[in-house]
């Protein structure tokens, strides 16, 4: 998934921009002038009520919802430049009875040679290299299907670096996934910030991980009600509002 | 054919005597890789209703041949077919109703209109019993001809389109993050579904051509371990069930297809009570 050029100013090596973003699904307004500014080396958190336009913003980066307003991309000195994608989904649901094993996805992903005559011995060690970067080479001949939720959110998290993106974006990476995985997933994304060149976008309900690991913060309900550190969105009064009125988080 | 026949004739098989016995098995041999490779693809997809929808259109299309006066009505079938799945796929794609709402609608419109018009005026229905109890016992050279190229050419497509295809199948959204039209993909296999689905009711019965559709697939599911082993079984069991239906249908004198899609059955309960054992 590729995105434009954009020519503003930023200081930074590269950025993610998007500028006045406004989604409407029939008559009803989902997302209303969103701006938002990631620069590469950090890691944004989008936090919301449940239906506040999260994932449908991330939606709109990769491309896959209609929108108005622009996103776009840059890279100072390089013109014509396009990002390039990672995407790990939210709740990734594969069927169990499905014989896809965690090779043939990759395959599927990586190759041109169909999957169904084979993987080549060097595309296997492409894979494995690749599953390397999540410490998961054990789970290459396991059934996507059968996999847990931490086990599943690695492989995909593998599948998105490969080719390695520009910016990664994560749907909501941490629901389904127990405290101790939480932790080393968060610990996974740190290094693969410090490792390559990249910005990090992701949807989150555990505010506990945030004043660690992100480095921005949106606080989202149908259009950006606060942003800045975890510490300053989470202790806002917009916070408060916005989840007491929807009930709690 | 000439070549074939020899072949045959080589063969110590009572059955292969007859010409249109040999013609039969050579059909079997390449019809039933096809409809193995396809049911992959259908079971992973979840549109089995959808392949049993198709045959249903197929019908109609044939009705509408019958009345234009044209002599081979199949190709008609074959145009409404892919029509019907390009427009389920246009209706399905913009509307809020789950895959089988509308296939429940689809099919039965087909099949009100497949009827309508063969009895329209006071029609016979009659001369659309061949569509009904298809027989493979009737495929003639040039028909075997067509199947071959069907089959080459699912080939060729499956070779450049199988990974976009399965990656479509088990997660739409990631295949599309990976730059994949899954909107483009899935209408191409749509109608690949519809033009095989139309020439195959010529020779299987139209109420059990699904089954051979789907069960293939489903018993390779069963056993299979990845994406090559599941396309080898799905493969293999169709072409064993192919031969062996045939042969059981001219010594016990029952309908090739039913015995075909019978023995299908004794395979998906035989790889159904593996899967259980390994377990």
């Amino acid at each position: 998934m590729n995105i434009g050029t954009h020519g503003g100013s930023c200081s930074h090596s590269c950025c993610l921009r998007v500028q006045n973003l406004s989604v409407k699904i029939g008559s009803e307004s989902i997302l209303t002038d969103v701006n938002m500014h990631v620069h590469c080396g950090e890691l944004v958190a989008l936090i919301g009520p449940n239906g506040a336009g999260k994932s449908t913003l991330l939606k709109a980066i990769l491309g896959q919802q209609e929108y108005s307003g622009v996103i776009s991309f840059s890279v100072p000195g390089q013109r014509n430049r396009h990002a390039k994608i990672g995407y790990v989904p939210q709740t990734p649901s594969f069927d169990p009875g499905d014989p896809v094993t965690v090779a043939d996805l990759f395959a599927c992903c990586m190759s041109k040679r169909p999957a169904f005559l084979g993987i080549s011995k060097a595309m296997r060690e492409k894979i494995l290299a690749c599953l390397q970067r999540v410490s998961g080479e054990e789970l290459v001949d396991k059934r996507v299907g059968t996999l847990s939720g931490g086990e599943l959110q690695r492989v995909l998290l593998a599948l998105a670096l490969e080719p390695l993106p520009n910016v990664l974006i994560l749907d909501e990476p941490l629901s389904g996934v127990d405290v101790e995985g939480m932790e080393a997933l968060m610990e996974m994304l740190d290094d693969i910030l410090k490792t390559y060149d990249l910005s990090i976008v992701m949807t989150t309900h555990d505010f506990g991980m945030l004043h660690k690991y992100a480095d921005q913060v949106y606080l989202i309900d149908r259009g950006v009600v606060c942003s800045g550190t975890a510490a300053e969105v989470l202790d806002s009064r917009s916070f408060h509002q916005v989840f007491h009125r929807k009930g709690g988080i | 054919m000439q070549l074939w026949y020899r072949i045959c004739e080589l063969l110590p098989l009572e059955l292969l005597q007859w010409d249109f016995m040999k013609n039969a098995l050579l059909a079997i041999l390449i019809m039933t890789p096809l409809l193995g490779l396809t049911s992959t693809m259908i079971v992973t997809g979840k549109m089995s209703f959808f392949s049993d929808a198709l045959g249903h259109s197929a019908f109609t299309g044939i009705a509408i041949g019958c009345i234009c006066g044209i002599g081979n009505p199949t190709w008609v079938a074959v145009a409404f077919s892919v029509l019907f799945a390009l427009l389920f796929s246009f209706v399905r794609s913009r509307s809020s109703h789950t895959a089988d709402t509308l296939i429940g609608v689809f099919s039965s419109t087909a099949v009100a209109l497949g009827i309508f018009i063969a009895t329209f005026g006071g029609g016979s229905f009659t001369k659309y019993n061949t569509y009904l109890i298809g027989d493979i016992l009737s495929v003639t050279p040039a028909e075997i001809g067509m199947l071959a190229i069907v089959l080459v050419a699912v080939i060729v497509f499956w070779v450049l389109f199988s990974n976009r295809m399965t990656l479509t199948s088990i997660h739409p959204q990631l295949a599309s993050s990976r730059g994949i039209s899954t909107g483009t993909v899935q209408t191409i296999f749509t109608t690949v579904i519809a033009v095989i689905v139309t020439l195959a009711i010529s020779w299987v019965v139209m109420l059990i051509l699904n089954s051979l559709l789907v069960l293939p697939g489903a018993s390779a599911r069963n056993v299979a371990k990845n994406i090559k082993q599941y396309h080898l079984y799905s493969v293999l069991f169709a072409l064993i069930a192919g031969i062996a239906g045939l042969v059981i249908s001219y010594y016990l004198g029952a309908s090739a297809g039913a015995s075909i899609c019978l023995v299908l059955a004794v395979l998906f309960a035989i790889t159904f009570c593996l899967r259980k054992a390994g377990r």
